[in-house]
């Protein structure tokens, strides 16, 4: 049976079906609906949800909640990003189990509200002091905007570490036909208790990471956003800033095999890889399609994690092609890490600024 | 969760010993705050200290209790988060006047909402961390790094501007109140959003420039014009708390489900379909359009529909783009229609795209004033004047929608009728009534 549902949809039933206890956000055009889906549906499963009254403070609450043990999201789009960026870096320095739901539209400043972009993917991954990774997804469907919703979840807490849904106007807003019965459902981990006496912090193992101590669990916890030591207290210790420092690089980035998502279509003999994600991956599909229709080989790669770069994923896709059409709506952003990874393979941007979609045609016209 | 035993502390200070500069007022602040613990007896895991940035903020690391140490400004956001989450815990919040300034939007919003924190403010009237520099508190008049001539601004009243936004308990003070353990006790014990603005000396920058003192302090308040004392203790309802009973009623009902249609009519569409409503908004365009959308799912199609409308409502145009497939659809544009449906002038003037794009091949309805748009593509003329019911604004879109996709000959009667009880129940029988004869309309 189908269902005629958009993406704003599936991101809240993806999130309240995670476990999603808390949310704060503050009104945003292309993001608005989840933050009023949000407000009718956590009364249901005794969670809250409130408008906050600026970004600043939806992402801080967020925060605050999930230390009193809460599974927060938060929803915006690219300016609200902006905002959010100073607390994004304390949920990391922190780590903070976080869902960030933004939902993609054209900028630059207040660029055009309900217009389509894809602009945001550098953004989100180097938008806050300091430079150190975060995690980020990218539904290319309705279908992949419930299961990624759910998968962000299960990441944050499995990594302590805000997690990006990067979506955008398109497919948030646009209504498409769903077969209800194709919703996959990955598992989402439960909070690890923290046993008492833990510190909140630790580093060792590097890549590993210590359960979250939140409040009122009947021991005391320390939380801090600065530059700490294992029990969170500030410190300038070279030896220790330096682990910590390690630590946050290396549970992220030792572990990109575990968060690598894609979906590779490929093509014995085929010369050309097409790579896309979220709403431009499915006119890469349309094309594949047509191209494959009309007796010309061509694979493809759907990116669902962007950050960290899956990069074992597009190596192997890159394996006997001689170029690659990497296709975003922006002036060219996965391009760039395309090309940091591709060796000897002639590598293409399709970008699109104007504020329509890539379609089908433009894949097809750019790999003729 | 309750504690059911608490276990009291002699002191809820750690051993680290104050690394405030000699003079400060933050220390004997802190260590009324620690009486006032003392006094309340509570469990040191259920108090959580959010301090701030600044002198202020590193106020957390001194107490044996839960802490959160976040960012300038922010610390009121972090505490909301912390009790609406576990409105059980005892939140203080410990900013500096700093924080105050430029986290101003969260300070009254707290107080609006009477969100049930405890909030110290260490005003000592200057950054004492970075420099000495001017802040939202500043006398006018007093000299600080970046007020070298006096400072040209006046101070902000914090408790008066808290008291006038709901706060429930408001206290204005100095760190050499013998009084203030108590007074903190009395915040902490009050429900509501409780504020402490607790004037102190900063002796690294503002006494030194200032000539400030104990004494000073006092003849300030006289000169500006700020009361002192308890400002306000009142009983009002707390956010968290009211929250929850406004929730009460929700509780247990059932989440956001997918909303399957039963396919219950069948199409002979072999091919992708695009169509193109283009009207004003206010005109229902889009729950027309939706209303087809359905209508192809319960005939077994796959179908999406992508809108754009000007951010502002009931005014310029509102344009759906509808596609309908045999096939499942991952591209949701449309560039090129099969179908064109001039609803409004707001509306052609968005279509004059879509028409200098469409041929012979394709379909351009449009309503009588329409008649006469320039295209390549068959025009056909719909009237719902001629309609037997008077249709209403509202159901000229749907009436001229459905006529249009009856003539393309892609989907039977019975799927706009099974689509209408799919719909808005208000409005079910006056969609009914108006796809019918829309369907009958377009056949005749």
């Amino acid at each position: 049976m189908r269902e005629l549902t958009d993406g704003a949809t599936a991101i809240v039933r993806g999130a309240v079906d995670a476990g999603c206890t808390f949310f704060a956000g503050y009104p945003i055009t292309p993001a608005s609906q989840i933050l009023m889906a949000m407000m009718r549906e956590m009364p249901k499963v005794g969670g809250v949800a409130i408008q906050a009254e600026d970004e600043i403070a939806s992402i801080g609450m967020c925060i605050g909640a999930t230390m009193s043990g809460a599974r927060a999201l938060t929803a915006t789009s690219g300016p609200g990003v902006s905002l959010y960026s100073e607390n994004i870096g304390m949920a990391i320095m922190g780590e903070v189990p976080l869902v960030i739901v933004d939902v993609q539209r054209m900028g630059p400043g207040t660029g055009a509200a309900t217009t389509v972009a894809q602009g945001d993917v550098q953004f989100v991954r180097w938008g806050s002091g300091g430079g150190y990774p975060i995690i980020a997804l990218c539904p290319s469907s309705v279908l992949e905007c419930y299961s990624l919703t759910r998968r962000a979840f299960d990441l944050a807490e499995r990594f302590r570490c805000p997690v990006f849904l990067l979506t955008d106007k398109e497919l948030s807003q646009t209504a498409c036909t769903v077969d209800v019965s194709a919703y996959a459902a990955p598992p989402v981990r439960a909070r690890t208790p923290a046993p008492a006496g833990l510190d909140p912090y630790s580093y060792d193992p590097l890549d590993g990471v210590s359960p979250l101590a939140q409040y009122g669990a009947g021991h005391v916890v320390r939380f801090t956003g600065s530059t700490h030591d294992e029990r969170a207290f500030i410190t300038k210790d070279p030896a220790t800033v330096e682990r910590l420092n390690q630590h946050l690089v290396a549970k992220i980035e030792n572990h990109s095999s575990e968060i690598q998502l894609v979906t590779a279509d490929l093509q014995e003999g085929a010369q050309t890889l097409l790579i896309s994600y979220g709403v431009t991956a499915g006119a890469m599909r349309e094309a594949v399609t047509r191209m494959r229709g009309a007796e010309s080989k061509v694979s493809a790669l759907t990116l669902q994690s962007l950050w960290p770069v899956p990069e074992q994923a597009i190596l192997t896709a890159l394996e006997g092609v001689t170029r690659v059409v990497v296709a975003e709506l922006n002036p060219g952003q996965v391009v760039r890490e395309v090309e940091r990874i591709a060796r000897g393979v002639d590598v293409i941007g399709l970008q699109r600024i104007d504020g329509e979609m890539i379609s089908p045609t433009d894949f097809e016209e750019v790999a003729r | 969760m309750n504690q059911t035993s608490v276990t009291p502390l002699a002191t809820y200070r750690n051993e680290r010993p104050y690394p405030f500069c000699p003079g400060c007022g933050h220390g004997p602040i802190l260590n009324h705050l620690n009486s006032a613990l003392v006094s309340l007896g509570v469990d040191a895991s259920e108090v959580v200290i959010v301090s701030d940035i600044g002198c202020s903020g590193l106020s957390d690391q001194y107490f044996a209790t839960s802490a959160f140490h976040g960012l300038h400004g922010r610390s009121i956001t972090y505490a909301t988060g912390i009790k609406l989450a576990r409105p059980d815990l005892k939140v203080v919040v410990i900013m500096g006047d700093g924080g105050t300034g430029i986290g101003g939007a969260h300070l009254l919003s707290a107080a609006r909402r009477n969100v049930g924190i405890t909030v110290i403010v260490m005003n000592n009237f200057n950054f004492g961390m970075t420099g000495g520099q001017h802040s939202v508190t500043t006398p006018t008049g007093a000299l600080t790094s970046t007020t070298p001539g006096g400072n040209l601004e006046r101070p902000l009243d914090i408790c008066a501007t808290v008291a006038a936004n709901g706060a429930g308990y408001v206290f204005r003070g100095t760190n050499f109140d013998k009084d203030l353990a108590e007074r903190i006790a009395d915040g902490m014990r009050s429900e509501c959003f409780a504020l402490l603005d607790v004037w102190d000396l900063c002796t690294a920058y503002f006494v030194p420039r200032n000539k400030a003192s104990r004494k000073t302090l006092s003849a300030t308040l006289d000169q500006l014009g700020f009361e002192s004392g308890v400002l306000r203790d009142e009983d009002v309802a707390e956010y968290a708390a009211a929250y929850r009973a406004a929730c009460k009623p929700h509780a247990g009902k059932p989440t956001l489900a997918p909303r399957p249609l039963d396919v219950c009519c069948t199409s002979a569409l072999d091919r992708r379909l695009r169509i193109v409503v283009a009207g004003s908004a206010g005109g229902k365009v889009r729950s027309a359009s939706g209303f087809v959308a359905r209508a192809a799912i319960l005939s077994g199609l796959w179908s999406a529909q992508k809108d754009d409308y000007p951010i502002t409502i009931m005014t310029g145009h509102s344009v759906a783009e509808l596609v309908l497939d045999s096939e499942e659809i991952h591209y949701t544009a449309v560039s090129r229609p099969d179908a064109l449906l001039i609803l409004s002038d707001d509306g052609l003037g968005k279509a004059r795209k879509f028409l200098a794009r469409m041929g012979a091949d394709d379909h351009v309805f449009v309503l009588p004033e329409f008649a006469d748009v320039e295209t390549a593509a068959r025009i056909c003329v719909i009237d719902p004047a001629r309609a037997q019911t008077r249709l209403t604004k509202a159901g000229v879109a749907l009436y001229a929608l459905t006529y249009a996709v009856a003539q393309l000959g892609i989907l039977p009667v019975g799927a706009f009728e099974a689509s209408a009880s799919h719909g808005n129940p208000a409005y079910r029988e006056e969609n009914l009534r108006t796809v019918r004869e829309a369907y009958a309309a377009a056949l005749a």
